[in-house]
């Protein structure tokens, strides 16, 4: 296993010249990003541009053909990486919210940290209650997902990942399978989340919300990163065509 | 023209007709069921007066036949009726018995199998899915005469002797296919579990031992059931194929019944009428209720 010697000066997730491919088809080509603890980074770019392969590669649902995805100091492209300490650490939110249908809201927060982190049932118990209150779901604590909206699930799910303490949260599109009117809430929790000083790394379309929130913007077309800067700048003064096009589109 | 409209019993009071191209409602075809479940669907979709009249057939028929014979059709069902206690007690409790011993020892093997089908250990799994393989795709006789005639009849530990009973090795023999299926039953219920829920505990840490007993069987095993249930009566109606071996079971008994009653023809109906009789009340319920959980359980989510 990696020796683990990340300091906080270093970048908590660093990628460098990744390539990933399905078969025949690269999805992935040459990408590299760094992000510094307490970032909150938004890649954005049009379907099939390689976003969410990249964002799951970082906690090895996907592995990589080649390059270097360090989180935390550990080597995501390493033959021994134990994968189960990576996703300790690196806390991960889907489109499809992924709750488990047969336990309740307080369940699902409470599974991993008991299986997992081993930890004592009544720990676990309020801390899982905090971080319901957090999402301000505490009157729904014991509802099972089918009895959820889809933005109510969407809270869960970020809650059950923030009961494992990640130092890193990923969000997969959170908010792409929402109604337009629970799009908020989900965004508001997230944004509390960055307040917090948590690191996160967004694959998003809500334009608005990656420009109000994101330290810096990555714009990908074809698995390379086109053109990335903070905020302001993106959006202000892309430079180059496919940017432009993708703005013009989206906004 | 044709009629591109289903009728809906309640909606629709006559078929509307268009000439128009019209896109078709779509149809879930039953090939996301983990396993379908023909056999209970066939049997459930009889009506119970099948019973009733299964049971007119077995009396009249002979009636009408068997009018001028000298053994009348008193005494075929008299006969049948001095028999009963002896067909149904030592026969048809025997079936019984033998499907259940059979499920039992079935599902064990089954669901080691089928989890060993989902093994990332390679040679398990390849194994798992051969053995699957092999027993599913098999003839049952066949599997039960090699069964028979190859098992020793008594084992010796030591200085003791096991004996095995014929009816035992018949169980074992029927087990070997309804562990292939009950694999395959177990395989494909773990299958139907959205990938979505393998993923959000692989990103929660969980190992996979974690994830198949903590999120994924918990899930899929409301699934199993109906299918398993299937399989079941399809066992139950299978299990007079060990009276081809010897063994005591409701046809082997009822044979001997009509023998020792000098084998007059007039008994075949009335006998085997009784048979078919007793083993649709067993297993119509059985259907029935498959069925039904199967609605109950295909709603997710």
């Amino acid at each position: 296993m990696t020796v683990n010697n990340w300091t906080p000066e270093q970048p908590i997730v660093s990628v460098n010249n990744v390539h990933k491919s399905f078969g025949e088809l690269e999805v992935l080509k040459g990408i590299s990003f760094d992000v510094m603890k307490g970032e909150v980074i938004c890649i954005i770019g049009p379907s099939g541009s390689g976003k969410s392969t990249l964002i799951r590669c970082i906690n090895a649902l996907n592995e990589i053909n080649s390059g270097s995805i360090k989180v935390l100091g550990l080597e995501v492209n390493d033959p021994d990486l134990n994968k189960l300490e990576l996703r300790k650490k690196v806390g991960m939110v889907f489109q499809q919210y992924n709750l488990f249908p047969h336990k309740t809201a307080l369940e699902n927060i409470m599974m991993a940290p008991m299986l997992v982190l081993k930890e004592s049932k009544e720990d676990v118990h309020s801390k899982a209650q905090s971080l319901i209150r957090k999402v301000r779901l505490e009157d729904k604590q014991n509802s099972f997902p089918g009895e959820l909206s889809g933005g109510q699930q969407q809270r869960v799910a970020i809650a059950r990942s923030l009961a494992m303490n990640p130092d890193v949260m990923l969000f997969d599109e959170v908010t792409a399978a929402l109604d337009p009117e629970t799009v908020k809430e989900v965004l508001v929790t997230i944004k509390d989340l960055a307040a917090e000083g948590m690191t996160c790394i967004l694959v998003t379309h809500e334009m608005g919300f990656a420009r109000e929130l994101a330290d810096h913007i990555y714009f990908t077309d074809r698995g390379v990163i086109v053109e990335h800067g903070p905020p302001a700048t993106f959006f202000e003064n892309a430079q180059d065509p496919r940017t432009k096009e993708f703005l013009s589109q989206i906004l | 023209m044709f009629n591109y409209f289903q009728k809906i019993p309640g909606v629709s009071s006559f078929p509307r007709q268009t000439d128009l191209p019209v896109l078709l409602p779509y149809q879930a075809s039953s090939s996301g069921d983990p396993v379908d479940l023909r056999f209970s669907r066939w049997l459930a979709s009889s009506s119970p007066w099948v019973m009733v009249l299964l049971f007119l057939v077995i009396s009249l028929y002979p009636m009408i036949v068997l009018a001028q014979s000298k053994y009348t059709l008193e005494d075929a069902f008299y006969t049948l009726w001095r028999w009963l206690p002896f067909i149904v007690g030592s026969g048809f409790v025997m079936n019984i018995l033998i499907s259940f011993f059979t499920m039992l020892i079935g599902t064990v093997a089954g669901v080691i199998l089928g989890l060993g089908q989902i093994s990332v250990h390679t040679p398990l799994r390849k194994f798992s899915w051969f053995t699957t393989q092999l027993f599913r795709n098999s003839p049952w006789l066949v599997l039960l005469f090699i069964v028979m005639l190859t098992f020793p009849y008594e084992f010796e530990f030591g200085d003791r002797i096991i004996s095995i009973p014929d009816w035992m090795k018949a169980v074992f023999g029927l087990s070997l296919p309804i562990m292939a299926n009950i694999s395959e039953v177990v395989r494909g219920a773990v299958m139907s579990i959205p990938t979505g829920q393998w993923e959000a505990a692989e990103s929660l840490a969980f190992s996979r031992t974690q994830t198949i007993w903590k999120i994924i069987l918990p899930q899929s095993f409301k699934r199993m059931i109906p299918p398993w249930m299937n399989w079941y009566a399809i066992l139950t109606m299978a299990t007079p194929l060990v009276s081809l071996l010897g063994v005591e079971e409701i046809v082997t008994l009822s044979r001997q019944a009509m023998e020792a009653e000098d084998n007059h023809p007039e008994l075949l109906i009335p006998f085997f009428g009784f048979a078919l009789v007793i083993f649709f009340a067993y297993c119509y319920p059985i259907a029935r209720w498959t069925l039904k959980l199967e609605k109950r359980y295909s709603v997710k989510l």
